[in-house]
């Protein structure tokens, strides 16, 4: 009875695990050390921060918005933290709570101004891009050293299991991933970002809370921008504000790559962590290959061709259309026509 | 049956008014509706009845007046908080997100949960059990897109319904249903009002409103212009208020128009006109025969039912400007021969699924053909692209206006004259005048209710979207051009505009596949029509021999059990 039968809506997902399968086969025959569970471990805690504030622009795009001010606000993050610990000697949880607070203001920020004053998302976030950076500035021209024993163990924390370490920034990744994971698929939040991705005029006349979810959207983009930030301290402890210049776009990318579609509705956010991981292994096979960094980009760009060709060709096909969909109680009289 | 003592007023409205720039599209109106009755508003289009609605429910906001639900003054300021008062609403366009599956769009917002997390499985099997109520068992897990648009609308119906409220409004809920899914619709309506429930309904089918209706509120350029009781107020009557002129009056003036424009022995009167399908008759939709004072029985009001044209006798072939040989796509259409003629109007008639759209879509090369060629100006042609039809002077008019029909932002005017000047190439453009004329002219002829050509098209009513599309592929003067449902949401005065239209661009010797699912439209407009069953082309019917009654023979034929089932 149950039919094995593979949904449209679930063939961009499947194809990305294809995708991300097939190149950590491949890269681990080229460069057998790279199976290594060491390795594996490295390339979660190495992608976490990408992955924690791609996860919280998958939601934006499927509400059918754009973030652009994400890797800004990432960087926002690293100042002030860093700057508040150093400087202002405030407790770290504190400057922890305090700089997710800004993530929050700033997703807040946006929202606010593209629901109630209907502005473009794109425009929006891209003046926060600016605004965000200009703060990061405005903190201090240049890096921000954080040399409290604090980033100290903050970096060396995790669970050890045996030779293998799990960092903090893969447990807290994994966390912010089945947090979103669950928000998306078993909550009316969630459901609704979909709905409104899907038709935002349709949702509103369903009777959907479309203005507060907008904005809610663009908060949590805030805030897992921010976690994102903190995340990399442990890291590189310092804050600069030059970090992450131009980041906003692999974020994108990882999001697109994950078989999100940019103009919303459709997509997985377990995608997004497949799409960041694809982006990794690229990178490590670059890395490991001593090649040139050039190419990270090149892929990157080849493998965003492939990924949206793929999902306008899947958009226009159209499974073999099933008909005899109805239990037919018709009088010799009724004459239903329609095709 | 009903006991009288329930029929206490649900929902009144005082002085309602909304002003939109440039239009008042409801002056100061008032409206009631009571529990356990269901509830008519009719209007020709543009008349304010959407808007009365979406004000109601706060779709829109209201520039004065007062609501009150059960004594209680409401002012709802999204549709959310409606729907949390007891008003449940099917909109006139189907509003559902099509990337999502059926069950989540008949559950969305209000999802049952377990344990703080949303129940698939329970959303599934109700949702399931909410179609049933319709007699609908389709696969609720797949995706809404993937079916026919008159699923989505049962969908949609299938939600309102569900959500248990005190008020229902369902706004042209029918437009694309067929004969069998109006009537489980009106079965469901039937019990929620003997159950109490107030039920507000709109429609442009008259046949539909005396067979389900209770009480008539008619609007007319956003004023109310009475309520009354289904059963004292006759068609003629209605009809009257509804265009705001005396039926006399129309017969005369269509009279004098109908000489003026045709050497025809054979002059309409709107007596004709109602009887032969621009009011649909009982035949087809609604109850059964008999009745209404104007559903005469369309056998006897002709002896040829298709319009004298002067294209001739109508048994000599005009040649051929399209030649269809074993034309087919498996899994869509079965191959059939086509061969059409200048000026010749074809219909295509069939049950629901019969392949008429898909018909289309196959000689206008939306879905390329997999066996068969299409043969235009003696030319063998493969078509893989509309755009390769375009060129050729084909022109397909589709059934879904709301996502393959207007460009919401632009204006009426370049909605218009969009085909005309997409055939002229990408730099030659045609004047502004000549734009404006053209515009204009469609405007008048089509009776579009509009402050002006340069509104934007998505501010107009349902019904007059409708009329610009088809202004756009009637100016772009193809030769040949498709239409598909060219009719649904339109009112009873253009409906006949429309079909006047068609029927002169024949003249012109322009060729036209006319697809309805309102039998007597096919029959009055058509030359010749195509009888189609179960994705293949079963039989043709000529001139003379075109009836309702022949096309549905044609459609039982070999198979009486199938429909009688
Ligand atoms: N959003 C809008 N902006 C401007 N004008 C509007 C808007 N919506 C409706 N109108 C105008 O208000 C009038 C009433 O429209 P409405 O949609 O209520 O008509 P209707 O009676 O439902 O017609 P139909 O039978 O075609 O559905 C029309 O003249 C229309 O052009
Ligand atoms: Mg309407």
């Amino acid at each position: 009875m149950k039919r094995l039968r593979l949904d449209q809506r679930h063939v961009p997902l499947a194809a990305t695990l294809v995708v991300c399968v097939l190149l950590y086969v491949l890269t681990g025959l080229q460069y057998p050390s790279f199976f290594s569970p060491l390795v594996l471990a490295d390339l979660f805690s190495d992608n976490a921060r990408l992955d924690i504030a791609a996860l919280g622009s998958t939601f934006v795009i499927l509400s059918g918005g754009i973030d652009l001010s994400v890797a800004s606000v990432m960087a926002l993050a690293t100042m002030f933290m860093a700057t508040a610990v150093e400087r202002f000697h405030l407790h770290p949880a504190i400057a922890i709570v305090l700089t997710l607070f800004v993530g929050c203001g700033v997703g807040y920020l946006n929202g606010a101004l593209i629901h109630f004053f209907d502005l473009p998302p794109f425009l929006v976030t891209l003046a926060t891009l600016f605004l965000a950076r200009g703060c990061c500035f405005l903190i201090s021209m240049s890096p921000v050293a954080a040399e409290s024993p604090f980033f100290q163990s903050f970096g060396e924390a995790g669970l050890h299991l045996g030779t293998i370490t799990l960092h903090l920034g893969t447990i807290v990744f994994a966390g912010v991933a089945i947090v979103c994971i669950y928000a998306a698929h078993l909550t009316r939040f969630g459901r609704t970002v979909y709905a409104m991705g899907g038709n935002e005029q349709a949702a509103r006349l369903m009777g959907l809370a479309v203005g507060k979810t907008k904005v809610l959207v663009y908060v949590f983009g805030g805030l897992a921008a921010a976690l994102a930030g903190i995340m990399a301290m442990a890291n590189i402890p310092s804050g600069d504000p030059l970090n992450y210049l131009g980041q906003e776009l692999d974020v994108i990318a990882a999001v697109v790559i994950g078989g999100t579609v940019l103009t919303g509705g459709v997509g997985y956010l377990a995608g997004t962590v497949l799409g960041v991981l694809i982006l990794g292994i690229m990178q490590d096979f670059i890395t490991f290959g001593n090649r040139d960094a050039a190419w990270t980009q090149i892929t990157t760009g080849l493998l965003l061709f492939v990924f949206v060709a793929m999902q306008t060709v899947l958009g226009r096909w159209k499974p073999g259309q099933r008909q005899k969909l109805w239990t037919r109680r018709t009088s010799t009289q009724s004459i239903g026509i329609t095709s | 049956m009903r006991s009288e003592s329930i029929k206490s007023p649900l929902l009144q409205l005082q002085k309602v008014r909304k002003i939109f720039p440039g239009v008042l599209a409801l002056d100061d109106v008032d409206f009631s509706a009571r529990r356990g009755e269901i509830h008519a508003i009719m209007g020709e289009n543009g008349a304010g009845k959407s808007t009365l609605i979406k004000v109601l429910t706060g779709a829109y906001p209201r520039d004065g007046g007062r609501m009150m639900l059960d004594g209680a003054e409401i002012a709802p300021r999204s549709p959310q908080e409606a729907q949390r008062l007891g008003i449940s609403t099917v909109y006139q366009e189907v509003n559902l997100i099509p990337s999502l599956s059926v069950a989540e769009n008949i559950f969305l917002g209000r999802q049952p949960t377990r344990w703080g997390r949303i129940d698939w499985r329970q959303i599934r099997r109700r949702a399931q059990a909410a179609l049933e109520r319709l007699d609908l068992s389709i696969d609720v897990g797949r995706q809404l897109s993937s079916y026919s648009i008159a699923i989505q609308q049962m969908v949609a119906i299938a939600r309102a319904i569900d959500i248990s409220a005190r008020l229902l409004i369902l706004d042209e809920p029918t437009s694309s249903l067929d004969a069998n899914e109006v009537q489980r619709l009106f079965a469901v309506m039937r019990k929620l009002r003997d159950e109490g429930m107030a039920i507000i309904f709109v429609s442009h089918f008259l046949d539909q409103i005396y067979a389900i209706t209770d009480r008539i509120t008619v609007l007319r350029n956003g004023r109310l212009i009475g309520e009354y009781p289904t059963s004292q107020l006759s068609r003629q009557d209605l009809i009257a208020r509804m265009m705001g002129r005396e039926l006399a009056d129309l017969d005369v003036q269509l009279q004098q128009e109908e000489s003026g424009q045709r050497d025809s022995h054979q002059s309409i009167s709107m007596r004709d006109i109602i009887g032969r399908g621009i009011i649909p008759s009982p035949g087809t939709r609604g109850e059964g025969h008999g009745g209404g004072f104007l559903s005469t029985p369309n056998q006897s009001s002709a002896p040829s039912p298709a319009l004298p044209r002067s294209t001739g006798g109508g048994s000599e072939m005009p040649s051929p400007i399209l030649r269809a040989r074993s034309l087919g796509r498996s899994g869509s259409i079965q191959p059939f021969d086509l061969e059409i003629g200048a000026g010749e109007v074809i219909g295509l008639a069939g049950l629901l699924g019969s392949g008429r759209s898909e018909m289309a879509r196959l000689l206008f090369g939306i879905d390329v053909a997999d066996s068969g060629d299409i043969e235009i100006g003696g030319r063998k042609r493969v078509f893989r692209q509309p755009r390769q039809a375009i060129a050729l002077g084909l022109a397909f008019c589709p059934e879904d206006r709301k996502t393959s029909g207007i460009i919401p932002e632009l204006s009426i005017r370049e909605n218009i004259v969009l085909a005309l000047q997409a055939r002229g190439g990408l730099f030659k453009s045609l004047s502004r005048a000549r734009q404006d004329e053209i515009a204009s002219g469609y405007i008048k002829a089509l009776g579009i209710a509009t402050p002006s050509a340069e509104q934007s098209i998505g501010n107009l009513s349902g019904g007059n979207q409708q009329k610009a599309i088809l202004a756009r592929w009637l100016a772009a003067d193809p030769r040949l051009l498709i239409l598909d449902e060219p009719t649904r949401g339109i009112d009873v005065g253009a409906k006949a505009e429309i079909q006047k239209l068609v029927l002169s661009l024949c003249r012109q010797g322009t060729a036209i596949v006319f697809i309805s699912s309102e039998l007597e439209e096919v029959v009055r407009v058509s030359d010749r029509v195509l009888v189609l069953r179960d994705r293949a082309l079963v039989g043709q019917l000529r001139g003379a021999a075109i009836s309702e009654q022949a096309i549905m023979q044609t459609i039982a034929q070999e198979r009486p059990a199938e429909v009688a089932r």
